[in-house]
């Protein structure tokens, strides 16, 4: 098999499994630190043990999610190099310094106070404790600010020359690249896909013990949260989702060409082909179901307006249809099944059943995983409908990767697929069996800190917070 | 600005970065190929949480290095991570193993002895990794056309494997001096009678690849040995016996943070030399700093952000160390 396979489409197919394993990770934790920021400051606002419990139950899967998230996430910024060295070579000038802004504004922001958040509430107090944790929050948002600045620059790049070496250098200012045009709406979109993955995720777990135990407060806490971002949230999503299509159709018009399965263009409105089975080799979309005309009504806001077709371009520049064409409704699907939860979930908060309606708890355990879904299926949509260009209509991904032979790059798309599936496979199985223990006012005892809570100031408290067997014992084990 | 070669500013800034990850993920990655010696229970427990509160920050500097040599010397980042394929593959996928350990060894008590394992290995191929990219380094690499022109299994060599080996015995040390600094009991009987040990082989170590390395090339030899230069390379192999000398006192006298000091000294003038060795190639004799050189508008749109965030970042760096100062005990928040 790997005889047929040539260097660019290994290389291709171990970047896409690393980082599509990798964003599962960044997409659960920036949720999930800014729910823990606010839970936090529920807890230092009302004084409510429960919020504690809340907070110090999901701090312990942020854990784990997050390590995840940082040893999959440091492959990646060596994967430029080692898969796709020419890539790297050419546009590097201008993907490197956002990528190691990212680095230098987001990483160490996180990193540094990751241990705090973790280990230290009984070392450095409420406050500063707080303050940790905002850090961190602030950081994984800060985090998919810059990449999804250079990984938009990809879809839309402006702003660049290429000099006599072939590099992709700054024109002028740098302004017009970072905020290139796809970049607001990607950067939107994306953000509150994770907070609704976390929020499906905190749901389903909150759902999962009010089946078990309807009385369970600290259940109740969950899904009530959770709830109210998928009917809040949702929507707006819906509608980001919208302009990003806009704006798409602006400067990739074949990418979403491909989404919609339009071969043939629809000189008097477009339909909208709900189901089918696109063939690149045909140039059809086999099996179709559609409505006549709302594809033009979704895409352009008139239900009569011209839509150009796939065969109004080159076949070269066509993506791999089939692919995006699913991709984007799996997408959708998950979306439309998040805002009908939603809209669930308010009739029976409005009817005073949110914790009895077994049927909603049902379905927001099986929707717990569904974010993680759309956010694969989102992103094989847009990168896999970026193709055949790594950086779009500049630069073909057959003249990215680097020079290496295929067996070199096959062995190691096997090993990391093993170690990949064995070690996230593991950590997993970890969460679920944390997420299976349901949350009680056990979780942990709010840190009682009679030195401090004696009025003595945070800075005075600070003096005596060297590691001694008296700070251990606020540990819980 | 004219009058400042900002290349050679950027070179001085990815060095930093790079020797601040070799001594900061250095003592973790140490104590994580130190692991399997230390009892289960107590003594293990002692030695991961010295490190759990800090140890994503100290391996953020890997990052640095990856992202900043992208960003500012992208010619070099394209032709040494293809020219290291192997090797950056291992070392990513050892990380991936020590790196979830540092949470999964709490989650289930049944399988701690295979995540304490993984760590161990993981710490392990790294370190062997990072190892023998160095020595591959110094020995040279194919260069054709602005990319790498070389087989997959160059760096392979006994030079590169001396390296390699000489990387694991440094780590080491330094590894067990930060847990003479960091433990107490059992554990702090244990790695300082490991630091002696390794204190002894990381000097024939460094002796041996110093004693290789001018023979790799002329090159090599005629910065190193030859009039007048000599008499200010000859001052780094002195430095280094009077480091070692105070290393070893200060450890028989039972000085616990001392140790950890001198040894981060000793890894400094390794650094010093390897700059002495190669300045200014970032690949010897084939990039220098100034060929791989992203233009100018990369290089100081990302200089006026590291001149503003660098102090911060060491700040709140230094912050969280002080935070957890003193000895690491057992119990974290699990």
């Amino acid at each position: 098999m790997i005889d047929h396979l040539d260097p660019t489409t290994l290389a291709r197919a171990q970047f896409a499994f690393t980082v599509s394993f990798h964003f599962i990770f960044p997409a659960f934790s920036i949720g999930l630190a800014s729910y823990l920021a606010v839970l936090e400051a529920l807890w230092l606002k009302t004084g409510k043990g429960l919020y504690l419990d809340v907070f110090m139950y999901w701090v312990k899967i942020f854990a784990v999610v997050f390590g995840m998230g940082v040893v999959s996430g440091i492959v990646m910024s060596y994967q430029f190099g080692t898969n796709w060295s020419v890539y790297s070579q050419k546009v590097g000038p201008i993907i490197g310094p956002l990528m190691a802004y990212e680095v230098l504004t987001a990483f160490f922001l996180e990193a540094g106070f990751l241990g705090v958040m973790l280990f230290g509430m009984a070392k450095v107090g409420k406050s500063l404790h707080f303050f940790a944790t905002c850090m961190v929050a602030l950081g994984t948002l800060i985090s998919a600010t810059w990449i999804v600045s250079a990984n938009s620059w990809m879809h839309t790049p402006v702003g660049f020359l290429v000099n006599a070496n072939g590099q992709f250098v700054p024109a002028g200012s740098w302004w017009p690249i970072v905020f290139n045009p796809s970049f607001p709406y990607r950067l939107v979109h994306t953000v509150i896909a994770a907070y609704l993955t976390t929020a499906l995720a905190v749901g389903g777990v909150g759902a999962w013990h009010l089946l078990v135990d309807r009385t369970n407060l600290h259940a109740r806490t969950l899904f009530s949260m959770a709830m109210w971002m998928a009917a809040l949230v949702g929507p707006v999503q819906i509608l980001a989702g919208d302009t990003q299509g806009l704006n798409t159709l602006k400067y990739q018009p074949i990418k979403v060409l491909a989404m919609e399965g339009d071969y043939d263009p629809s000189p008097s409105g477009a339909p909208l082909v709900l189901f089918g089975l696109p063939s690149n080799a045909d140039a059809v979309v086999h099996a179709r179901l559609e409505i006549p005309k709302l594809g033009s009504l979704i895409l352009l806001h008139d239900p009569n307006a011209p839509l150009p077709g796939l065969k109004d371009f080159a076949r070269s520049k066509w993506p791999p249809v089939p692919i995006v064409f699913w991709s984007f409704r799996i997408m959708v699907g998950v979306g439309l099944a998040i805002l009908g939860l939603g809209v669930c979930s308010l009739i029976a908060r409005a009817s005073g059943r949110l914790y009895d309606w077994r049927l909603l708890h049902w379905s927001a355990v099986i929707m717990g995983p569904a974010g993680f879904v759309a956010v694969i299926a989102g992103w094989v949509t847009t990168e896999v409908g970026r193709q055949p260009y790594t950086v779009y209509g500049q630069l073909l991904t057959a003249q990215s990767h680097s020079p290496l032979a295929a067996p070199a790059v096959a062995a190691s798309l096997v090993v990391f697929a093993v170690v990949y599936f064995s070690v996230f496979g593991a950590g997993t199985a970890y969460l679920l069996r944390m997420m299976a223990r349901a949350p009680t006012s056990r979780e942990v005892e709010p840190p009682h800190l009679p030195q401090r809570a004696a009025g003595i100031t945070p800075a005075a408290g600070m003096e005596q917070t060297s590691a001694t067997e008296s700070d251990h014992e606020l540990h819980r084990h | 600005m004219n009058s400042i070669d900002i290349s050679v500013v950027w070179a001085g800034i990815i060095a930093f970065a790079v020797f601040a990850y070799v001594v900061m993920d250095g003592f973790d990655l140490g104590i994580g190929i130190l692991f399997p010696t230390f009892a289960m229970g107590e003594e293990r427990d002692q030695a991961m949480n010295s490190i759990a509160p800090v140890w994503d920050g100290n391996e953020t500097w890997l990052v640095l290095g990856g992202g900043g040599l992208l960003a500012v010397f992208p010619l070099a980042y394209a032709i040494i991570l293809p020219a290291t394929y192997p090797l950056m593959i291992a070392m990513l996928l050892g990380l991936v193993f020590r790196g979830v350990a540092f949470e999964f060894r709490w989650r289930n008590a049944a399988h701690r002895p295979y995540w304490d394992m993984a760590f161990a290995l993981g710490s392990l191929v790294a370190t062997i990794a990072q190892g023998i990219t160095l020595g591959a380094i110094l020995q040279g690499i194919r260069v054709a056309d602005n990319a790498y022109a070389g087989a997959w299994l160059d760096w392979l060599s006994p030079f590169t494997l001396l390296t390699g080996a000489a990387l694991v015995l440094g780590y080491s040390l330094l590894g067990a001096s930060w847990l003479v600094w960091k433990t107490e009991g059992a554990a702090q009987a244990h790695a300082r009678r490991m630091a002696f040990a390794l204190g002894i082989a990381t000097l024939i170590a460094m002796a041996a690849v110093s004693a290789a390395t001018p023979f790799l090339h002329n090159d090599y030899w005629r910065r190193w040995f030859t009039v007048p230069g000599v008499f200010l390379t000859a001052q780094v192999p002195l430095l280094v016996l009077i480091t070692a000398a105070v290393f070893f006192w200060s450890l028989r006298r039972g000085a616990e943070r001392l140790p950890f000091l001198m040894v981060l000294a000793l890894f400094l003038l390794n650094f010093v030399g390897l700059g002495i060795s190669v300045y200014p190639y970032l690949v010897p004799r084939q990039v220098t700093i100034w060929d791989a050189a992203a233009p100018r508008q990369s290089q100081e749109f990302m200089l006026v952000g590291t001149a503003v965030i660098f102090p911060i970042i060491l700040g709140y760096t230094a912050w969280a160390y002080w935070v957890f100062r003193g000895k690491a005990g057992t119990h974290g928040y699990h």
